[in-house]
């Protein structure tokens, strides 16, 4: 017998009892249907992480800072007494923890340590408000982006780090208070920052909007407006007015690159080079390997109940197809009479277990896409309105193709036990049988 | 005078062991001439169901030989096996055997789809058979619509399909009236006759077995009578 016509056999036989083939794809479809949903979860959530990756900073830096002396101390715990004050301690932002403000000097220390290939200095500019065209003033911090990293964008570009002109990224929040009437419109119009210096007098800066950005999960800048290189010395020279070069060079953080082709082991290496000088380096993947983790390990638990469910399936596979060697036991021993071998009859049933495979997960894994796109679809206008750019669940061609390959292998390996006993029924016996 | 297509020698089958010994052929014996007619006549447990599945080479025999054109088919093992069964053999059942939920025309083709013979030549040679025996406007109904007769010459069309030299028919008038049964009979006797096909006839009808050039007449497990149609009449 001819592969191509045994095939054809297979589909057609599979078809002869429809509400049992149909039962039966439904079990695999419910296996099929829950795996590609709690995979798509997996491949939405981690997407977006890596999204905010990049986010939040180049892969070849990390962020530098000096912690306290008494940084061992956790806030509200541990020792009663209360702190010593430092003149250098600068507020993270996090009630309770600082670090000590690094100076020139610093930073020198740091690009001196064996591994760094260059640092960037993290300015701390405080500016009192934003305002669009003598509207209402707006509280707002600000970051920059250094280079390598990227932010998600709702309109407009980011801001031109090598530009001369004053150009700003204002976030999304900041878009209707400012009082534009949308995204592209607040794009190539002026706002107005203002800031004070040491002497409490204040100056303002005009700056062309560039872009508009979305609020991303885990992205430093937050709710920050975003500078460019030129903006940010000039507000920066402004606040320092009346300080003395010495008191004007203080940095929270610096950011260091090292090799993009360092290993983690190298990575270490670096890390604890800057310790034995007093500093504390985390790269990216420090903060958000926790969280990645935590994810990878959630999707694991869900993909295990849908390979419960499959399984669960695939005795239903078993049960049809020996219900159908049973049924088709004088079907089976005249195909033999007639010589058939006993490996075309086993392939010809494994083939129907395969096809029934095939059938429920190509059915189960196109219906969870089209409900994964819309539970995505109505998770981010209510759900997880707050967190832009997240498809809940997303779907890469590599993952449903390996869904529809591994469920099918599943059904043929279900059908393998049935597809034995009919390989080894005996025509004489099968021909007798009434 | 040319080697007989089956020769049987000294054959005996037994089922069971020990004390369930069952001996359902002891020591048969006889040659079958390509293109004759042979009737095996017994009772039922006689041990002529067995002999007819030791012919066809769906069993084998507990001892002696049984030569296929002088070949002794133990001999004959897995691939090989099959296809001389699927080549030399049509088979003609009591109980037809069709798949009711398959066409007239796929019941028929099925030995040529065994063999691995392309589509189209199957179609070709399953209407061809079907044309013979009358029921190529059957082609695409379902086997299980067919009246007895119907079904009996779709069965015999697809032990045809494959141009086979002998055809073993089990009762194959059993479940039929006696004038269709009679349409049937005289289709088989047709194609020995005319395309010289060998038949041999598994059954209890003395009027058919009358039909054939030879009866062979089993009695538990022995050939009890072996006689030509001219000696008998």
């Amino acid at each position: 017998m001819r592969t191509t016509a045994l095939i054809g056999s297979a589909v057609s036989n599979t078809f002869r009892s429809k509400t049992r083939t149909i039962l039966t794809i439904l079990a695999i479809f419910v296996g099929a249907f829950t795996l590609t949903l709690t995979s798509g979860l997996g491949t939405g959530i981690n997407a977006y992480l890596a999204d905010t990756v990049s986010g939040v900073g180049a892969s070849d830096a990390m962020t530098v800072t000096k912690p306290s002396e008494d940084a061992a101390t956790l806030p509200g715990a541990g020792s009663d007494e209360p702190a010593e004050y430092d003149a250098n301690a600068v507020d993270t932002g996090i009630p309770g923890q600082s670090v000590t403000a690094m100076t020139s000097d610093d930073i020198d220390t740091v690009e001196g340590v064996d591994g760094v290939l260059r640092v960037d200095a993290q300015r701390t500019i405080t500016p009192d408000y934003v305002q669009f065209d003598d509207g209402t003033p707006y509280t707002a911090t600000v970051g920059s982006l250094v280079p390598g990293q990227t932010t998600v964008l709702a309109a407009g570009a980011e801001p031109d780090a090598d530009a001369s002109e004053l150009q700003v990224a204002i976030p999304v929040a900041y878009v209707e208070p400012l009082g534009f009437s949308s995204d592209d419109d607040a794009v190539g119009q002026t706002v107005t920052l203002a800031i004070t210096d040491a002497e409490r007098t204040q100056h303002t800066v005009e700056a062309t909007v560039v872009g508009v950005t979305e609020e991303a999960l885990a992205s430093p800048t937050g709710q920050s407006i975003l500078t460019n290189e030129a903006l940010g010395d000039a507000l920066f020279d402004l606040q320092s007015t009346g300080l003395t070069a010495e008191q004007a060079d203080r940095y929270t953080s610096a950011t260091v690159w090292f090799d993009p082709a360092a290993t983690d082991d190298e990575i270490q290496v670096l890390k604890d080079n800057l310790a034995d000088e007093g500093f504390t380096g985390t790269t990216i993947a420090d903060q958000l390997g926790i969280v990645t983790t935590v994810i990878d390990g959630i999707v694991l638990v869900l993909n295990a109940f849908a390979i419960i469910a499959l399984l669960a399936a695939s005795f239903g596979i078993v049960n049809t197809l020996y219900m159908s060697v049973q049924e088709r036991t004088r079907e089976i021993g005249l195909m033999k009479a007639m010589g058939m071998g006993s490996g075309r009859v086993f392939t010809l049933f494994s083939l129907e277990a395969a096809f029934l495979g095939l059938l429920g997960s190509a059915i189960g894994v196109g219906i969870a896409m089209v409900a994964g796109s819309g539970i995505s679809a109505a998770a981010a206008d209510t759900l997880l309105a707050d967190l832009p750019g997240l498809t809940l669940i997303a779907f890469d061609p590599v993952s449903v193709a390996a869904i529809i390959l591994l469920v099918t292998g599943i059904a043929f390996l279900a059908g393998t036990f049935p597809a034995v006993r009919a390989a080894r029924a005996d025509p004489v016996e099968s021909l007798r049988y009434e | 005078m040319s080697t007989p297509i089956i020769s049987v020698r000294d054959v005996h089958k037994s089922y069971g062991r020990g004390q369930n010994r069952f001996d359902a052929l002891r020591g048969v014996s006889f040659d079958i001439s390509e293109g004759e007619s042979i009737a095996i006549v017994g009772k039922s447990g006689s041990g002529k169901s067995t002999l007819m599945h030791i012919l066809a080479l769906l069993d084998v025999p507990g001892s002696g030989t049984v030569a296929l054109e002088g070949n002794d088919t133990a001999q004959l093992r897995g691939s090989r096996l099959n296809r001389t069964r699927n080549k030399t053999f049509g088979f003609v059942f009591q109980q037809f055997f069709l798949t009711g939920s398959n066409t007239v025309l796929e019941n028929v083709v099925l030995p040529m789809k065994i063999a691995g013979i392309g589509g189209a030549e199957r179609r070709r040679r399953g209407m061809a058979a079907l044309e013979q025996l009358e029921l190529a406007d059957k082609a695409k109904n379902k086997a299980a619509n067919l009246s007895g007769g119907q079904k009996q010459r779709t069965v015999i069309a697809r032990a045809l399909v494959n141009n086979p030299r002998i055809i073993f028919a089990d009762e194959p008038t059993g479940n039929l009236d006696t004038a269709t049964g009679a349409v049937v009979e005289d289709i088989l006797f047709g194609l020995n006759r005319e395309h010289g096909i060998t038949l041999i006839v598994v059954t209890h009808d003395e009027d058919l077995a009358a039909r054939c050039d030879r009866r062979i007449l089993i009695r538990d497990g022995r050939i009890v009578e072996d006689s030509r149609a001219e000696v008998a009449a």
